[in-house]
């Protein structure tokens, strides 16, 4: 089955992009397809290169980016969200690329499914 | 099929749970997960309302989310199904569609 | 992305609103996302219900709080053919509001009738 996941909130704050996260690993090793991970509100946030979290934790936007490496994942961060909130290509993440709204919308009609985590 | 519903934020905090179970048709699957879990819970002041609600819904909580917090799975409210993230997934399968109350 | 938009998949998508505006964004950025998907042809529907419903109140005046008012924008919906927008009595209720407070039309339903309709959507966004 094809899935598409949206995250609506940024790392840290709220558990959302880690739940996110995990139901993608679980997903995949399930046998499931990715269709496209999706970054909105607050959501663009986890594409922050600047981020970095202590090393006795996880490194959500690290994380992110080496799942979409190993599994080659489509990592995309709403471009009017992220330009409100200062996320530019400039201090983008590896693994993620920034996009119009359009590709949620896409994704939506291609997935089967489409699972949102966080508000 | 029906709808998957899920609800991250506590009963306890957000009304999240409460509009779920007003909105969901019956039979619908619900998934409590992050800091919802603590809905899912014996001797709470909504472990009536969700003992109930399980009969009208296919109710299920997180395990991992359970876990993290110290709550013990055996002591969910009876007819609450514990799931691990596969689980998560098999019912985003099963279900029409996904719907997130956050 | 064209030619996928051309083969003509049309989903019933649904946008479920149950915040206030200016509080948070999600108002805002839900309109964003709605107006988008109006380009791609789909079966757009709108749901305002809890706090949600006050999106759509009269005579909002925002000079005093520094912000954009754009509550305008729910009614130029219809000009991008997005005409399904409902909202449950019972929100309203709660509220103190009635129909005549809303600054569109919309279909006042129960929360039953709500929730069937939530029930045959193919993808829910919801903030």
């Amino acid at each position: 089955m094809k899935f598409a996941v949206l995250v609506n909130e940024g790392p840290f704050n709220h558990q959302a992009s880690d739940s996110a996260y995990q139901f993608v690993k679980a997903a995949l090793s399930k046998g499931h397809q990715i269709f496209r991970v999706f970054f909105y509100y607050d959501g663009v946030y986890n594409a922050s290169k600047l981020s970095e979290p202590p090393t006795d934790d996880r490194n959500v936007v690290a994380n992110w980016g080496k799942l979409a490496e190993e599994h080659k994942l489509d990592l995309v961060v709403c471009v009017a969200a992220a330009l409100r909130r200062g996320i530019k290509d400039e201090n983008l993440a590896a693994g993620f690329r920034i996009s119009g709204l359009g590709q949620l919308i896409e994704a939506g009609i291609q997935a089967d499914r489409l699972v949102t985590f966080g508000d | 099929m029906s709808q998957l519903h899920t609800v991250s934020k506590s009963p306890f905090e957000r009304t999240n749970l409460q509009s779920c179970l007003k909105l969901a048709t019956p039979g619908s699957a619900i998934l409590l997960y992050e800091d919802a879990v603590i809905g899912a819970m014996q001797g709470t002041s909504m472990a009536d309302a969700v003992a109930a609600a399980a009969k009208t819904f296919s109710l299920h909580v997180l395990g991992p989310d359970l876990a993290a917090r110290g709550l013990d799975a055996a002591k969910v409210v009876p007819g609450v199904k514990v799931v691990d993230y596969a689980g998560f997934v098999d019912l985003a399968a099963e279900a029409s569609a996904v719907q997130a109350w956050c | 992305m064209e030619e996928e938009m051309e083969a003509g998949v049309v989903k019933k998508f649904m946008y479920v609103n149950r915040k206030q505006p200016y509080g948070t964004v999600y108002a805002l950025e839900v309109l964003e996302m709605v107006l988008i998907s109006a380009a791609f042809d789909q079966d757009v529907h709108l749901v305002f219900t809890d706090d949600g419903v006050l999106q759509l109140k009269k005579n909002m005046a925002t000079e005093g709080i520094g912000m954009k008012n754009f509550s305008k924008t729910y009614r130029a919906l219809e000009g991008y053919d997005i005409e399904k927008l409902y909202v449950d009595q019972e929100s309203l209720d709660e509220r103190g509001l009635t129909e005549d407070d809303l600054l569109v039309d919309v279909q006042v339903v129960s929360r039953a009738e709500m929730a069937k309709l939530m029930d045959q959507m193919d993808v829910v966004l919801s903030a």
